[in-house]
């Protein structure tokens, strides 16, 4: 603790749409940055080290654990969270389904389901059952088994507005 | 699909899905859980922690840590109070309150790794945890107690020199053994000799940690005033505020808690860890300090599930009719004594009719963090080892298992071992759920390849639940929504299914019914949300309430229509005058009237509800797949059957019985703790703790059967715990059946099958 | 943590000089789903991190005539999400796909798996079946080391201080060539390697003989190793189940396991043995597949 204190990175990106400008310690994770710096405290901390996913962002479209990430990496980039994910006023049918289905118990990794399954959504909008445990898990959930997360996405799947061709994509 | 028992009571609320009350802020992130608190002037903590599983504190220096740029407070145990020798009753758990002192801070000695020996309170989380480095703790390393063998070993390093041992009443002086109590009803051992089948096994199983995915935090406040102000994610608020004010010295009403949302508890999160260091920290820097806990502590340093050994010994006669059982059943409780062996004796037998018992319980202290409540406490431990035995008796004299278990069944009426008899049970229904079932019915099918075999497993599983203390606020406003205020915290849709119960009484849409969850200086004395207890009890007094309100409502009826107050009717939502044709009000239309009939309504209802919570049995059926070149296994199907008594919101009911199979199926193949001699997790993280991801578990099937509970106006069974109890049997039954060897020891891990079927090839 | 500095770099030349600066008090970040966990938990401090997605030849992978060049940061999804390098390196894609979650898997990187040199690593044993090769740069200019060998013990390898791992380089495959990477894990997703096997093969013309093959083990030595032995056992045999099983009883052998809370000895044994026909036998049909094309 000798050295001269570390100057904090200024940090440009976009979140859930609009521009964001912010100071963080270089050293400091997106996720203690979006939780402490920017009050966005719908991306949740499990465990700090990539393995529940209850932190899950996307950052130019792609989900990544953001406790995994740096603040700075997100300089120029495009993050979306939870917060982001409902149209303003309303739910996204994730959410719709997500309450519909009772796919939440206690719902702290919801937001980190919801924030995954949107990406999925928006990559394979036919993706089948398989494809969707196997696109979450990286997502714990302690609560509910599983089976009714699983449930909503399919449900939300189905109640887009063009489905197309049901396929089985895996990676 | 809901099994049909008999003709029901209509509901009109009760046994819908709506939606829960409290699911949009969760769905949009809104919900603030214990991490979340933001208040002025926060500051952050860190906790420092012992490397070592026993040792004595030699000497702490927090000088340094103290003058570091940011750091705000350091605290040791030298900054709490000695807590007076007192009970604390937290509901599932029931602690010394110097034991509950010593747990959060150690004072003389370190008892398991993980034990805080100091905090720091900064200006940000990173430069407390900085500051943490700058302490300097010096430790007498001494050698560990990790096994049950070892604690029980003559001359064994004792946890606590202090300790006094209770030996069925005896007093025990320098033992590691806290207490061992022991039920008997009839002559087991005459049992025995009119016995043809006898099987008696030795399980092993690992301690197992509740895995929620929120780990502890605590944010408090200690105003200069001496009101002190914890905000955190607990199952117990009124618990914490109990125990805090046992470990600080405070009378209890100069503490608030408040529960934020949990993000999972399980039993967990009933006692207290970082409360009363935040609030120590908050009274030595003036400002509001938060604690969150890192994942690897929760793992060190939190209560998870007792492991233990467990040897149970059965006898049938010819035809089939169990003739005498007995059970050991020694669990370690880790640092200090209470791992529910009570509860485990209550469950070990309590699904079987068996006239010639014998129980003994040994609650025995080792250097690893003080065990907890986990979903049904103490039950699946002990019950592993009754089912597989009871599975084995079945292959032995060549009976179904789920005939075995009809024949067996322990009713209305039957002595549980621990004395109590039973009322109106389910436990035969469940059964016959499940051979009613189409998985049941299903041939195994062949396995997908040649390396791999199949094989099914069934198990049966109890939890008594408790009943208790709790309050439940109504106000009517005049647009004829109602206002309900509980205590109890919401853990998996309890608002719901509390509010749904309420708007039953009421003859309105659950909707209706606004809950709110408050704090402990908001509403009446309301036990923890645990033991299959919050919807039961705290709907219980939502009945209670709702019931005034009606009563209230018809007087005000009888005022509008200048009619005597007998003669008001209330059905189906609406108000009628049973003399004047017409006269008809709906409980919105008289919810507006209230203003010019006497004014707003608010009423409340507490219960107290004595005994057990009436009792839920659950029965599971289980396909595997094994690997036999590996020693993977596959769950290819699983039904859940279970008596709900009356499931008042289905969706959360199947949910319950859902997330228990899957925390069963994680405890029954992978989960543990890799403990080396030293004591110390070597798992200790969400990567190798191994819990079930959303590819490792197929559909739960669920069954509810409706067996209505007599102490619940509605039927209602607390329904949250049983599901857990009967999955590690059913897993270990199905291996059985696949492959011919018997998995004693859980988790049942690749390596471990490999192992069996290697010494089986050997023999 | 103890505090560090994020360096954002943009050519080699920056990298390096950070990395000269700072000698073993810094480190480059590729994905971080390793070095930032370890940074958390207190394994060791640094006093920069040197983010090397910005460098071009870093975060470029490039098909060719000569092979596949996959920059050290390009996250695996880039390389199980292009079709021809998945048709072209099945035995990579393999390993890419089941590295983590998908979260993981838009971070972590074969560049980054290789630094932190686990000896659980997914990424390294089918770069080892492959003859991959490491690109080096440092202040003196850049050198090309193999896989095999790069690791030297958990956690520890080749490079210097002032040296970051720039890309590797996978050789084309010759015809006829199959490859496959299985680990066994006690979960399906989300966890480390008890075990890891990339086996690859190359059949003769007429498809009934195997012409060259290279086994690789993980999780069962201080580094992923190659089990050259095996692999020769192969040389002129068909491509049997009886070959197979027997490369699997060499490798076996090869392996100097240790008992560990993840497994122990003989269960590792055990799959070595498995995984090891297993793969060979995925391979086997990949190379027969890929000549029929």
């Amino acid at each position: 603790m000798t050295q001269a204190p570390i100057a904090k990175a200024h940090v440009r990106c976009e979140l859930n749409g609009q521009p964001v400008e912010f100071l963080a310690d270089q050293h400091m994770s997106l996720l203690e940055a979006l939780r402490e710096v920017l009050d966005m405290t719908g991306t949740k901390e499990g465990c700090n080290d990539g393995n529940c996913g209850a932190c899950t962002v996307t950052m130019d479209g792609r989900i990544v654990d953001s406790c995994l990430v740096l603040a700075p990496e997100a300089d120029g980039r495009r993050l979306e969270t939870i917060e982001g994910v409902a149209p303003p006023g309303g739910l996204h049918p994730l959410q719709q389904a997500f309450l519909e289905e009772a796919a939440l118990q206690c719902g702290i990794c919801t937001p980190g389901f919801l924030v995954a399954a949107k990406a999925l959504l928006e990559r394979e909008p036919a993706a089948d059952e398989h494809r969707i445990r196997h696109w979450l898990a990286g997502n714990l959930c302690r609560c509910t088994g599983y089976d009714k997360i699983v449930r909503a996405v399919l449900r939300a799947e189905a109640e887009q507005p063009k489905p197309r061709a049901r396929r089985s994509g895996t990676a | 699909m809901t099994s049909k028992t008999e003709p029901k009571r209509k509901f009109r609320v009760v046994g819908t899905r709506p939606i829960r009350h409290d699911g949009w802020d969760k769905v949009l992130g809104r919900a603030a859980y214990g991490a979340d608190v933001k208040l002025p002037g926060l500051v952050h903590g860190a906790v420092l922690r012992s490397p070592h599983a026993h040792a004595r504190i030699v000497k702490i220096d927090t000088a340094k840590a103290e003058k570091a740029p940011g750091v705000l407070a350091v605290m040791t145990a030298a900054d709490m109070p000695v807590a007076a020798s007192q009970v604390l009753d937290l509901g599932e758990e029931v602690t010394n309150a110097t034991y509950a002192s010593d747990r959060v801070m150690a004072r003389a000695k370190a008892v398991y790794n993980g034990h805080p020996v100091a905090a720091v309170a900064a200006v940000d989380l990173n430069t407390a945890l900085e500051a943490l480095t700058l302490i300097d703790v010096v430790y007498e390393v001494l050698t560990p107690v990790v096994t049950i063998e070892q604690a029980m070993a003559p001359g064994a390093p004792l946890v606590h020199d202090d300790l006094v041992g209770d030996d069925i009443g005896e007093r025990v002086e320098h033992t590691n053994v806290a207490e061992h109590i022991r039920y008997e009803v009839g002559d087991p051992e005459a049992g025995f000799a009119e016995a043809s089948t006898i099987v008696e096994l030795e399980c092993r199983l690992s301690r197992a940690h509740q895995g929620y995915i929120e780990p502890q935090t605590a944010t408090a406040f200690w105003s200069q005033d001496g009101k002190l102000t914890v905000w955190t994610s607990t199952q117990a608020s009124f618990g914490q505020r109990d125990a805090l004010a046992g470990v600080l010295m405070r009378p209890v009403s100069s503490i608030k808690v408040v529960p934020m949302e949990i993000g999972g508890g399980f039993g967990g999160k009933i006692g207290i860890y970082l409360e009363p260091l935040a609030a120590v920290l908050s009274r030595k820097c003036g400002r509001p300090v938060k604690l969150v806990m890192e994942r690897r502590a929760v793992f060190d340093a939190t209560g998870p599930a007792p492991g233990g050994i467990v040897r149970v010994k059965m006898g049938v006669d010819d035809k089939g009719l169990i003739t005498a059982a007995t059970a050991d059943i020694r669990y370690g409780a880790g640092a200090y004594p209470g791992a529910q062996i009570n509860p485990a004796s209550v469950c070990v037998f309590a699904s079987y009719r068996i006239a010639n018992a014998r129980v003994d319980g040994y609650d025995i202290v080792i250097n690893l963090s003080k065990t907890s409540a986990y979903r049904a406490p103490g039950a699946p431990q002990a019950t592993f080892a009754t089912e597989t035995v009871v599975d084995e008796i079945c292959r032995r004299i060549g009976m179904d298992p789920a005939e075995f278990r009809l024949l067996n069944a322990s009713k209305e009426g039957d002595r549980r071992v621990d004395g109590p008899a039973f009322p109106r049970i389910g436990n035969v229904e469940v059964v016959e759920a499940i051979k009613g079932s189409a998985h049941y019915r299903s041939k195994l099918g062949p396995a997908s390849s040649p390396a791999k075999k199949r094989g099914r497993g069934m198990a049966s599983g109890f939890w008594q639940g408790i009943g208790g203390k709790s309050t439940v606020t109504i106000s009517v406003n005049n647009d004829g929504v109602v206002s309900l205020i509980e205590g109890s915290v919401d853990i998996g849709g309890t608002r719901a299914s509390i509010a749904m119960q309420a708007a039953e009484v009421l003859g309105i849409a659950a909707e209706d019914v606004h809950p709110s969850v408050v704090d402990t200086d908001s509403i009446g004395h309301t036990d923890l949300t645990a033991g299959s207890r919050t919807t039961y009890a705290t709907g219980a007094a939502a009945i209670k309430a709702a019931e005034q309100v009606v009563e209230e409502m018809k007087n005000r009826a009888a005022l509008a229509w200048e009619t005597d107050a007998g003669n008001v009717r209330f059905e189906d939502g609406v108000f009628s005058n049973a003399v004047a044709k017409g006269q008809r009000l709906t409980f919105k239309e008289l919810s507006g009237k209230l203003g010019a009939t006497g004014g707003q309504i608010s009423t409340t209802g507490v219960v107290n509800l004595r005994g057990s919570g009436g009792g839920s049995f659950a029965a599971h059926l289980v396909d595997v797949e094994v690997d036999t070149e590996t020693g993977k296994v596959e769950i290819l199907r699983y039904t859940a059957a279970q008596d709900a008594g009356k499931a008042v919101h289905p969706a959360y009911v199947e949910g319950q019985m859902e997330g228990g199979a899957v925390q069963g199926i994680g405890w029954a193949l992978n989960e543990e703790y890799v403990v080396g001699d030293d004591g110390v997790m070597q798992n200790a993280s969400f990567l190798d703790y191994r819990m079930p991801t959303t590819l490792d578990v197929p559909t739960i099937e669920t069954i509810i059967v409706e067996v209505p509970n007599e102490r619940h106006p509605f039927g209602v069974r607390g329904i949250g715990e049983t599901g857990i109890v009967p999955p590690m049997p059913a897993i270990s039954n199905a291996l059985r059946d696949a492959l011919g060897v018997r998995l004693t020891e859980l988790p049942m891990k690749p390596g471990r099958i490999m192992a069996a079927l290697k010494a089986q090839a050997a023999s | 943590m103890h505090p560090f500095r994020y360096v954002a770099a943009s050519s080699i030349d920056e990298a390096v000089a950070v990395l000269r600066e700072h000698g073993a008090r810094a480190r480059c970040l590729a994905g971080g789903t390793d070095i930032l966990v370890q940074l958390r938990g207190g394994r060791y401090e640094l006093d920069a991190l040197v983010d090397v997605k910005g460098v071009p030849e870093a975060s470029a992978m490039r098909l060719g005539r000569a092979g596949l060049d996959i920059g050290a940061a390009v996250p695996c999804y880039r390389i199980y999400e292009d079709a021809k390098v998945a048709a072209a390196y099945p035995g990579i894609v393999d390993a890419a796909s089941l590295i983590g979650g998908i979260q993981i898997q838009s971070r972590a990187s074969l560049g980054g798996n290789l630094c932190n040199a686990a000896p659980s690593a997914d990424g390294i044993g089918p770069l080892l079946v492959h003859d991959a090769t490491v690109v080096i740069a440092g202040p003196t200019g850049t050198r090309t080391v193999p896989v095999d060998g790069f690791c030297t013990a958990p956690g520890s390898t080749v490079l210097d201080d002032d040296e970051l791992v720039v890309s590797v380089h996978v050789p084309r495959p010759p015809t006829r060539f199959g490859a496959a990477y299985e680990r066994f894990i006690p979960r399906n997703e989300m966890d480390i390697a008890i075990v890891g096997v990339a086996s690859s093969l190359v059949l003769d013309r007429s498809g009934k003989r195997i012409e060259s093959a290279r086994i690789a083990l993980a999780s069962v030595a201080p580094t992923p190793i190659v089990a050259s032995k095996a692999a020769a056992s192969l040389i002129g045999e068909p491509p049997s189940e009886e070959a197979f099983r027997a490369a699997g009883e060499i490798a076996a052998g090869e392996a100097s396991p240790i008992d560990d809370m993840r497994g122990t000895i003989d269960q590792r044994r055990d799959l070595v043995r498995v995984l090891t026909r297993r793969t060979l036998a995925l391979a086997a049909q990949r190379a027969s597949a890929g000549a029929a094309r």
